[in-house]
Parts: structure tokens; C-alpha cells; sequence
């Protein structure tokens, strides 16, 4: 059968095979958390601890403050030592709480439901509000507040995006290998919330495991399809994956909603099931720590707040001379300069980089106009003449051709010859260019 | 504390973190290589003299690129192998009986003016080794129109010379050409082997497709504007190449004369000069066959590939302005 896709992208060799077949490990627990109370798109939380508080875990201490905000809970049990900012993945301060762990792991009190599929979709929906769920792919944004679209948006399908097109990553993947049921208990509640016949599962056809796990998982239940997609980056970006799946475009400047469909991760699909089946909020989250740099390569289950040093400790520590530490995918993540940032709800990976795989950027040539880019853009952007004019300084002009339909997964920087940054151009446009 | 020192010397750069190994001196190299046959035919076909011209030329054009940016304090580039590239696909475009300062002046008119002047790699507006062809056909046209015969033996200067097909058809018509060849299929098969006169590497189809089939493998070229280009020319000297009226001519004889294959494969596909989003370089195409055709039938040159494919070089930017890519999404209200 021919694989599902879209128009454009690329492979990158994806180096998979150091932790895919590396299952869910959960981390040493952490002596001290450092919960960022901004790990989600929207409105940072109000903090509700205080210095010296006892807590347990699960217990509420951020909460929202707009719509578009997810609550923050504690992943240990303990005593708040400190209220800081702290640099989160993009380096930018955010306010912090930090808790000591007492070790006793003692929860707060959970609302275990095993009729939770007959609650009514609202209650669902406001479980899932409640256990501060986000976007777990990377984009972290709140999952109630897709879940509420406008009255005049009606959604007919919900896709759980289990393409995992990040090269390195395998969190989803084992994921999906070790606890279909629960991927798919996530997709059955998703659906039900939305009132929704039909969904999807897309699955990179290079995860052969997975698709069958996830396939049977699923067998039996007719509304639910899982669809082997093409192995192509980025074929797990929402528009490339609504199109590979459904066929429909989102259309430029849209979103999902106004063609009637949401996304939502694997690991975001296992949380909805927990929160709403246990009552248990999002505390934990499975963390890919690989790379060349790394002794052993695997996949964690950590407490949102944990250094990521020590995460790194659990996989045996730095191996080959480390020279880069990428928070999330290669092509996407964010390189950091420091270890003691903390897990977010966000943290798809840990990415070592050794000497071995770092490529030296920096220097770079003309553009030759070779088309790599365009061939390569999966929105159909120019990404060329972007880069040229942003390098000129002709920002104006960058949106006649379309700049701000670009949502940065840097292929085309990945595809040039020359060693252009062509996307960070386009950044430098978008925040420089008059809307 | 190890990890401390590992963290102060961690790197920090955006993202992405890791690159495709493509390179553009890798594609300039690549591209230089698959010219090998052709320069292989060339020198069995005109002798030694081939690869003196090819030698001066290649000379001429690293030297260029090395003067200008020595003068102008720009960073040395000609390890990246895009000036040796223009050298060789000059070469190709020459007889092989041109003086030596030839070569040497078209080579400069190629890389310093027409690409080092205007900005160096990437900013040149025409193909740099057709707009050095086309200053040397211009300046000393004697010598660039004196053919000798191809002997597939090592000939001194002194050999015969000869009209290139192109032109016998121009002057003489098609029944000359059969005359001087034999028979049709004489005539087509040695078009296509290279035993005709002509510029040293456009004569040898067959060692040209090897080069191309190669480019098109690699993916370091497309389709879109070989096949528009051709299958334009071929059309409209089927329909106008004719003496005895519409549709009676040969298109077959206007796709393995002159300079057409080597032009839609290797000249009119350069990346700086043509169109980069694929509806734009088959227009591109199908302008460059449009001219090619015009000047052969109806201009007094033989041959038109080279002003063609210069011509439509002026078109690129409006064509890249005016056909944008398709964007993902894009409602039809919202285009222009």
C-alpha cells in the first residue's frame, strides 16, 4: 500500500536505532524538582505555595491565569525550598518554584474513575483542564483550549499524531510499542469530547512495531484507523500530517479547527487517559536521552522538574566528548548552555551531540539559487529569496512571499548546499517585519 | 565537577542542529565530472588540440576568479570548483581550432565579468560561459565559425575544415546534408555518436546524455527544463522547419544539431540563472526552445541555442516573481 504523505520534505538519517529499542525506564527520582510555572503557550500560573510549604505530589502549585493557560502540579513530595526565575529551554527566565523531595512519594488525594468514559464530555474535558495537560510533541499548547473550539468549527475527525518525524526521538514510539491501549483510551475520550465518529492514528511507516501494536490495540474498534505514513520530515507537523492522513489543506494563516480536525500527541493521548482514568495530573512524561554523546542511549519517565543532568546520569553519562546538549529533536530543539534546566511538560528529548555528529555552523556561502529549499519547503515557501532579502534587510518585502506561513521546522536549512541559515533569516524577519 | 566543564564548553547555536552533507563545491565537481564523457568524445573526434583549448580555458577561468577577488579583497574561492566548471562548459562551446587567446579572453569575459562583477557565485544574471561564447562569437566570429572535420584520428592544425550541419541545412537545405552524410540514418547516427563538425563538447550526443542521465540520477538536475526546452524545439521544427510547407520538418535533425543538447542539460539548468520553482523553469523552457527555433529558421545565425538560452536568463527574475511556488493552504481569494 502506498504510505501516506505531503508535498516536500526530506530524510535526514535519523539515528533511531540508538534508543528505539530501549524501553520506558523510569528515572532515579530527583533529590529537587524545578517546576517552571510558564510550560505551556499562553498565560504563565500564579504561583500558590510559598516558601517552607509542605506539598505532595500532585498537588496543585501554579495556577492559570487566562484561558489559554494549563495548571502546574508538583512531581514530588516535599518542601518548597525556592521561588526563582529560572532559564527555561529557549533560555528566556521564567518564574520557577523548587521542591526538595522528601522520598516518601506520598500522592495527593486521586479520583480514580474506571467508568470514565461515562462522564459527560464537559466533565472530560474539565479533567483534562485540571490536570494541566499541554501539547506533549513540543508545541505545548493547553489541550482544553483545542478541545473548545468555536461553536461554528465543527470537528469531525481527531488524528493522534504518533509520526515522531524528529530524527533521534523515541519517546512516542516506545510509547506506543509498550501502552497502545492507553494511546488509543486517550483517542476514544478525545472523541468523545469533540463528539467525533472518526480517528486516526499516523504512524511513520520506519516504526514497523509500533503500527502493529498500536493495529491491534485498535482491532475491533471500527471508527479508529491507523494510517502507516512516509518517512519524511516533517511529516508529524500538524498541516503535513492532516494533509498526508485526510487530504485536506489547512488553509494558510488557519488552523486545524477550521477544517474540522485536532491533533494531539501520543504522549499527550496517554496523559488524557491517566488524567481522566486516574485523576492523575501531568507530573511525569517520557523523555528520549540519546545521542552519540550519551553512554546509553534510552528513553526515561521523568518527573516534570528534573535537571536534566540527571537524566543524563541515568543513562549511564556523558560518553564521547559531548559538544552540543539539544533540548527536544535535531531539527527543531533548542541547544542549551547550561544542564540544570529542568524537564518541562514540553521535553520530547535530551539530544547529546558528540564531536562525531556536531556540524560547525557559522560560516556560509551565496545562496546559488539551486531550489534545494523550495523543492524542500513543506508549506511551498520560497525559502531563498526569504533568506536573501532578510539578509539585505529587505524585511517589507519577505511577505510577498508568504513569511509568515513559515513554522520554522528548518528544512531548508537542512537541504542547502551553501550551509545558509536560511530559517533563523526568516525568524529575523518575522521579528522584525511590520504585521 | 565534570559536567561543569563539559557545560561551559557547550555549543550553542540555533537550530536545526544538523545539515545535509551536500556542498556546493560537490555539486560544481559533480557537474565538472559529467562533462568527462563528452570531453573524452571530444578529444578522439579533434585531437590533442581539444584538451589544449579545454586546458586554457579551465586556466583562464581560475585565474579570473582568482585576480578579481584578489583586487576586490574578497575571499579566494576557486576550490569551490564553480570556476572550473565555467571553464570547462566554455571549452565545450568552442571549436577546436581557435587561437589560444580565445579561450583565454572568453574564460575571463566569463568568470571575471560576467560572474565575479556582478557579485561573485550566485548573482550573476547570465550564464557565465555562454556569455563568454557569446563575446568571442561576436568579436572574432571567423574563427569561431572555422570547423574542421572530425577524424576520430590526431590531426595537426592543418586539416580539413568544414560547415557544421546546422549551417548546410541553413545554406543548402536538407538534401545537401544527406549528400554529405550518406543517408538519412548515416546522418542521424553520426549526429548522435559526434562525427560532425562542431563545438568541441556539443558534438557527441550519445556522451552527452551519459553526462546528463548521470545529473538526472543524482537529482542535481530536473526534468523540467531539459524536457520543455527539447520537446519545444522539437515541435516547432516538426511544424516550421520545413521547406515544403507546415509540419515537414525534421525534428530529430534539430535535436541532435548544435548546441541543443548540451544547452538544455547543462547550460540552461546552471541553478543562478534559471528559474528555481518548477512551473517557472518549464515556461523557461519552452521560452528557451521558442528562441532557439526562431533564430534557427529565421535569423542569420545557424544556430540559436546560446542567444536563447542568454535571452531567457533575462526572464528568470520575472519569471521567479510572477510564478511563485504554490503555498500550502493558499485560498484562492487570498492570491494576487
Amino acid at each position: 500500500m502506498a504510505l501516506l504523505t505531503f508535498m516536500g520534505g526530506v530524510h535526514p538519517p535519523d539515528h533511531k536505532e540508538l534508543s528505539s529499542g530501549v524501553s520506558i525506564k523510569k528515572a532515579s527520582p530527583p533529590s529537587r524538582v524545578l517546576i517552571q510555572l510558564s510550560q505551556h503557550i499562553g498565560a504563565p500560573c500564579k504561583c500558590t505555595v510559598q516558601i517552607g510549604q509542605e506539598v505532595k505530589k500532585g498537588d496543585l502549585i501554579g495556577e492559570p491565569t487566562g484561558f489559554v493557560s494549563a495548571p502546574v502540579h508538583t512531581s514530588v513530595s516535599g518542601k518548597v525550598v525556592a521561588l526563582m526565575d529560572a532559564p527555561n529551554a529557549m533560555g528566556r527566565m521564567v518564574p520557577a518554584v523548587v521542591i526538595e523531595n522528601n522520598g516518601k512519594e506520598e500522592w495527593t488525594q486521586l479520583r480514580d474513575n474506571p467508568d470514565y468514559m461515562k462522564l459527560p464530555p464537559e466533565e472530560l474535558k474539565g479533567k483534562i483542564k485540571d490536570a494541566g495537560i499541554v501539547g506533549m510533541g513540543g508545541a505545548t499548547f493547553p489541550t482544553h483550549v483545542k478541545l473548545s473550539p468555536p461553536k461554528e468549527k465543527p470537528i469531525d475527525v481527531v488524528i493522534i499524531n504518533g509520526a515522531e518525524c524528529e530524527p533521534y526521538l523515541t519517546a512516542d514510539h516506545r510509547l506506543m510499542v509498550e501502552t497502545p491501549q492507553d494511546v488509543i483510551e486517550g483517542l476514544k475520550i478525545l472523541m468523545r469530547v469533540l463528539g467525533v465518529k472518526k480517528g486516526y492514528v499516523g504512524i511513520e511507516a520506519n516504526k514497523p512495531d509500533a503500527i502493529e501494536k498500536m493495529k491491534e490495540a485498535a482491532s475491533g474498534i471500527r471508527d479508529i484507523e491507523v494510517s502507516p505514513l512516509e518517512v519524511k520530515y516533517p511529516q508529524g507537523a500538524e498541516k503535513m500530517l492532516i494533509k498526508a492522513i485526510t487530504g485536506r489543506d489547512v488553509p494558510a494563516g488557519g488552523l486545524p479547527m477550521d477544517i474540522g480536525v485536532v491533533v494531539q500527541n501520543v504522549g499527550t493521548a496517554v496523559a488524557i487517559y491517566e488524567a481522566c482514568r486516574y485523576g492523575k495530573p501531568l507530573i511525569e512524561r517520557v523523555v528520549t536521552v540519546t545521542g552519540l554523546g550519551i553512554r546509553n542511549p534510552g528513553n526515561v519517565k521523568a518527573r516534570i522538574g528534573t535537571p536534566i543532568t540527571e537524566l543524563i546520569e541515568d543513562r549511564g553519562g556523558f560518553a564521547d566528548s559531548p559538544v552540543k546538549v539539544v533540548l527536544g529533536g535535531p531539527m527543531m530543539g533548542f541547544a542549551q548552555y547550561t544542564l540544570d534546566v529542568p524537564v518541562t511538560k514540553g521535553t520530547s528529548g535530551v539530544l547529546v551531540m558528540s564531536e562525531k555528529e556536531y556540524v560547525p555552523s557559522g560560516k556560509f556561502g551565496h545562496c546559488i539559487k539551486c531550489g534545494r529549499c523550495v523543492d524542500a519547503c513543506p508549506m511551498g515557501l520560497m525559502p531563498s529569496m526569504l533568506s536573501l532579502f532578510a539578509e539585505r534587510g529587505f524585511y517589507e518585502e519577505t511577505k510577498e512571499y508568504n513569511l509568515f506561513d513559515c513554522f520554522e521546522c528548518g528544512t531548508c536549512t537542512y537541504v542547502c548546499p551553501s550551509k545558509r541559515p536560511i530559517v533563523q533569516f526568516i525568524r529575523l524577519a518575522k521579528s522584525l517585519v511590520k504585521r | 565537577m565534570a559536567v561543569a566543564k563539559n557545560e561551559r564548553e557547550l555549543i550553542v547555536t540555533v537550530s536545526p542542529h544538523i545539515r545535509d552533507e551536500e556542498t556546493v563545491s560537490r555539486i560544481m565537481w559533480t557537474v565538472s565530472l559529467s562533462l568527462l564523457p563528452a570531453l573524452v568524445m571530444a578529444v578522439y573526434f579533434f585531437g590533442p588540440r581539444a584538451l589544449y583549448v579545454t586546458a586554457l580555458s579551465i586556466i583562464g577561468s581560475l585565474f579570473s576568479e582568482w585576480f578579481v577577488e584578489k583586487i576586490t579583497n574578497r575571499e579566494f574561492t576557486v576550490r569551490d570548483g564553480s570556476a572550473f566548471l565555467t571553464g570547462l562548459l566554455f571549452a565545450m562551446t568552442l571549436p577546436a581550432t581557435v587561437p589560444f587567446y580565445i579561450p583565454l579572453i572568453g574564460s575571463f569575459v566569463a568568470v571575471a565579468i560576467t560572474k565575479q562583477l556582478f557579485g561573485g557565485i550566485g548573482y550573476n544574471i547570465f550564464n557565465p560561459a555562454l556569455m563568454g561564447r557569446a563575446f568571442v562569437l561576436i568579436t572574432w566570429p571567423r574563427a569561431m565559425t572555422s570547423w574542421i572535420v572530425p577524424t576520430a584520428a590526431f590531426v595537426g592544425l592543418d586539416a580539413k575544415t568544414t560547415a557544421t550541419p546546422l549551417s548546410l541545412l541553413k545554406e543548402e537545405g536538407m538534401h545537401k546534408l544527406i549528400e554529405v552524410f550518406g543517408d538519412k540514418m548515416n546522418l542521424y547516427t553520426d549526429l548522435f555518436i559526434g562525427h560532425r563538425a562542431g563545438s568541441l563538447g556539443e558534438t557527441s550526443v550519445i556522451a552527452l546524455l551519459i553526462g546528463a542521465g548521470f545529473l538526472l540520477h543524482k537529482r542535481y538536475i530536473t526534468w523540467h527544463i531539459p524536457l520543455s526546452f527539447l520537446t519545444t524545439v522539437a515541435v516547432f521544427a516538426w511544424i516550421f522547419g520545413g521547406k515544403e510547407g507546415f509540419f515537414t520538418g525534421d525534428p530529430t535533425l534539430h535535436l541532435l544539431s548544435g548546441g541543443l543538447i548540451i544547452g538544455a542539460f547543462f547550460m540552461a539548468t546552471d541553478y543562478v540563472t534559471c528559474p528555481s520553482v518548477k512551473s517557472g523553469q518549464i515556461l523557461f523552457g519552452i521560452g528557451c526552445g521558442l528562441l532557439t527555433i526562431l533564430i534557427r529558421l529565421k535569423s542569420g545565425y545557424p544556430e540559436g541555442v546560446m542567444f536563447a538560452i542568454l535571452l531567457m536568463n533575462c526572464f528568470t527574475p520575472l519569471i521567479e516573481r510572477n510564478l511563485k511556488s504554490k503555498v500550502f493552504g493558499a485560498r484562492k481569494e487570498a492570491m494576487q
